[in-house]
């Protein structure tokens, strides 16, 4: 009650006004999901946006808790579903930190390829239903035909369109299809054409850039004080990406520019992401002209599966298999944090081994997460219209939100 | 048999007129099928994908798939609603929409009722629309369907005055009011050049005036998630979804009528090999385009803002129509060319 006599305005003694509240979502097109923001609007004007969360939430940290290391894979493509790779790229990382594990070389370019193809998924999907958003249709289709083809490579490399399961501690399920690396070159060659296509209808036109310049500021201040990462920081004019600032896997190795905006609205952050398409599919063209000929997994069975051959003659090689396929493998005590450039921001896992064989505690964060925090920031005073642009810029999944 | 059936409507004035009402009616009705058909045909080769092709050939049933299925759900009447008012909604934007053919000629002397005010009466019924809308966004009782509800009220009645003002212009240079006498009017070609201006506001402005992209923010899809009809249903539904594509195609009946010669052959062209095709067919070929136009734009064109709208209508269109006005009809007056009446 005290909560209610706060948001109203007494005209006089008698008279008390309510503001017109809204309830934007689950059910909502423009809600990405099943965000459930209540909005009390004064008119069109937007008073408070009060995001809540937790329709999608499935428990999967506490899920986790109860697989081996190697079933709890899959939990992570379900976190992030537009970009999944990325997702279980953390994991493993995480894994490969406790046990000491060092990846080959092939697998860690394979990995990079793959996450890098991640970004592009991802952004192709922000950015065409974030126009979708704010109106316009025509991208989102043109969008999805390009995101196919991304989703072709995942299924020739892992056999799912959507959920891989590809990524292993110790390196990635298997070698790459012949043939692969060569599609996806002309992929990532032929790519940027199409974001030309994207940008002639969106970067210049006057309404686009009516309904999203000077919408959803977020100061440099802010935007690090709210926990921004990836392209929502760095549209606020913060040069900071983990692949730079700490790079692990081959990225000290690669060549890229990260893009960073500068006045911290959707239109920048629109713009951060149209680059770093780009910037991306540059990656993809060096991960696979760098990539060496030979193993993907680490020659360690207790960690890794040994070879389908070994197991016809090898005795040892059939008791590696049974365990590690039961039991799977165990993780020496301790805690670790591994994050990655998600394309959404810093994707962390913090991960406490027992020594068990599995994870005692498994922390996500979720870059998601923190962007949401900001909605009542980024959305008051604006307009319901901009409320749906600035949602759309923030680029929620609830996967990885409500996890 | 065939003559005394000729006989008896040409000789009962009131079935007569029954008839013209009806060959002007249904293949009205059979023209909003077609056009949404158009529209996702149109779309869908902008967009790089098929549209429908699965309900007959080339998927030309679909219209009448869409029909068929609308007809057989259930009307939802939501139980906080006001239902007379509901269900009149629908009902009032129908028949709005048809009853404005009445004036509008398809080829000399093919009008239903070739009254002097014919304009005027045009104007009077498309600004009445916006009563169907209020009342349907007021009547569901649904916060997004009332906001849905004041945007268009305030959009509507925005665009129609720079709508109004545009109108003026032409009226001054045919001086009449009746739009087979506008289009017949023989303006020079400086004169329809001086219109030319006031030509792409009227399409900006009928845009608008039809709640199409990108001024479709009563229906508003990612904000208010059809906005005004959100709560609406089966036939009511499809009534609002009718009158709006008839109101689609009244427009661009009117700007053809206005500034592009109605049914004479475009741009004057005079070839004798030419004079053979009907005027009404001229008429439609033109109406095409200016659907097209506005299928065109919705696939490009993302939604304006509401204040966005407001300031295009009110601080763009009007100043620059009222000044237009005043222009022109002072190079009228000046050049001594003003029609008379």
């Amino acid at each position: 009650m005290v909560a209610k006599k706060e948001n109203t305005v007494s005209v006089s003694e008698q008279t008390q006004i309510k503001p017109f509240t809204i309830n934007f979502g689950p059910q909502h097109p423009a809600a990405h999901g099943v965000l459930r923001l209540v909005l009390e609007m004064d008119g069109e004007i937007v008073e408070r946006a009060d995001p809540h969360i937790g329709l999608l939430h499935r428990g999967t940290e506490k899920l986790i808790e109860y697989k081996t290391y190697m079933q709890a894979m899959p939990y992570f493509d379900r976190l992030d579903y537009v970009a999944p790779m990325n997702q279980e790229h953390a994991f493993v990382l995480a894994t490969e930190n406790l046990l000491g594990i060092k990846v080959p070389e092939r697998a860690q370019y394979i990995r990079v390829l793959f996450s890098e193809l991640g970004r592009i998924l991802n952004h192709i999907l922000n950015i065409t239903t974030f126009a979708l958003d704010v109106g316009a249709i025509t991208p989102a289709l043109w969008g999805f035909e390009e995101r196919e083809k991304g989703m072709e490579f995942y299924e020739r490399v892992s056999g799912a369109r959507l959920h891989a399961n590809y990524f292993r501690t110790g390196g990635v399920h298997q070698d790459m299809p012949d043939g692969l690396a060569e599609d996806m070159y002309y992929f990532a060659e032929e790519f940027p054409k199409f974001i030309d296509d994207l940008e002639g209808l969106l970067t210049e036109n006057r309404i686009f850039k009516q309904r999203t310049v000077d919408i959803g500021v977020v100061s440099k201040k802010d935007a690090i004080e709210w926990g921004f990462t990836g392209p929502m920081l760095r549209g606020s004019g913060v040069a900071w990406d983990l692949r730079k600032s700490q790079p692990y896997e081959v990225y000290d190795r690669m060549r890229f520019d990260i893009p960073v905006g500068k006045t911290g609205d959707c239109y920048a952050r629109y713009l951060v992401r149209i680059e770093e398409m780009r910037q991306s599919a540059e990656l993809m063209k060096q991960a696979i002209d760098g990539m060496p000929k030979g193993e993907v997994m680490v020659d360690d069975h207790k960690v890794a599966p040994p070879k389908r051959a070994d197991m016809k003659t090898s005795m040892e090689a059939m008791i590696h298999h049974f365990k590690l396929y039961t039991e799977g493998f165990n993780v020496p005590e301790g805690e670790t944090y591994a994050a990655i450039e998600a394309p959404k921001g810093e994707f962390g896992v913090y991960l406490v081994a027992d020594g068990s064989s599995k994870p005692y505690r498994c922390h996500i964060r979720a870059p998601g997460f923190a962007h949401l925090q900001a909605m009542e920031l980024m959305s008051k005073g604006h307009m319901l219209a901009d409320a749906v642009a600035v949602i759309g810029s923030m680029d929620v999944v609830f996967g990885e939100i409500d996890r | 048999m065939v003559d005394f059936i000729v006989n008896f409507i040409v000789s009962n004035p009131l079935f007569y007129t029954l008839v013209k009402i009806l060959s002007i009616v249904l293949p009205l009705l059979g023209a909003v099928a077609y056009l949404t058909y158009a529209e996702r045909k149109v779309m869908a080769a902008m967009h790089l994908r098929q549209g429908p092709m699965m309900v007959g050939p080339f998927g030309l049933l679909q219209p009448l798939a869409d029909g068929l299925k609308l007809f057989s759900k259930e009307t939802i009447l939501p139980s906080k609603s006001n239902k007379v008012v509901f269900v009149v909604a629908p009902i009032l934007t129908f028949i709005l929409s048809l009853l404005a053919w009445a004036v509008i000629p398809f080829d000399e002397g093919m009008v239903l009722a070739n009254i002097n005010v014919g304009i005027l009466y045009l104007f009077a019924i498309s600004s009445l629309g916006v009563y169907g809308i209020l009342m349907a966004g007021w009547a569901s009782n649904s916060r997004y369907a009332f906001l849905g509800g004041l945007r268009s009220a305030a959009q509507m009645v925005s665009y129609e005055v720079s709508i109004g003002f545009v109108m003026v212009t032409v009226l001054l240079t045919t001086g009449s009011l009746n739009l087979s006498d506008i289009v017949l009017a023989e303006r020079p070609f400086w004169m329809d050049m001086l219109l030319f201006p006031m030509f792409i506001i009227f399409i900006v402005s009928i845009l608008a005036e039809t709640n199409r992209t990108p001024f479709d923010l009563p229906e508003g899809e990612s904000e208010l998630c059809g906005g005004y009809n959100v709560e609406y249903s089966s036939m009511t539904f499809a009534l609002f979804f009718l009158g709006e594509y008839a109101n689609m195609i009244l427009m661009s009946c009117l700007t053809v009528v206005l500034f592009m010669g109605g049914w004479l052959p475009p741009l004057g062209i005079e070839i004798s090999w030419l004079s053979w095709v009907p005027g009404i067919i001229w008429f439609g070929f033109k109406v095409s385009t200016i659907l097209f136009v506005f299928i065109w734009a919705r696939a490009t064109l993302p939604r304006y803002r509401y204040d966005q709208l407001m300031r295009l209508g009110w601080k763009v269109f009007l100043p620059f129509s009222l000044l237009w006005v005043v222009l022109v009809a002072g190079i009228l007056v000046g050049t001594n060319t003003l029609p008379v009446l």
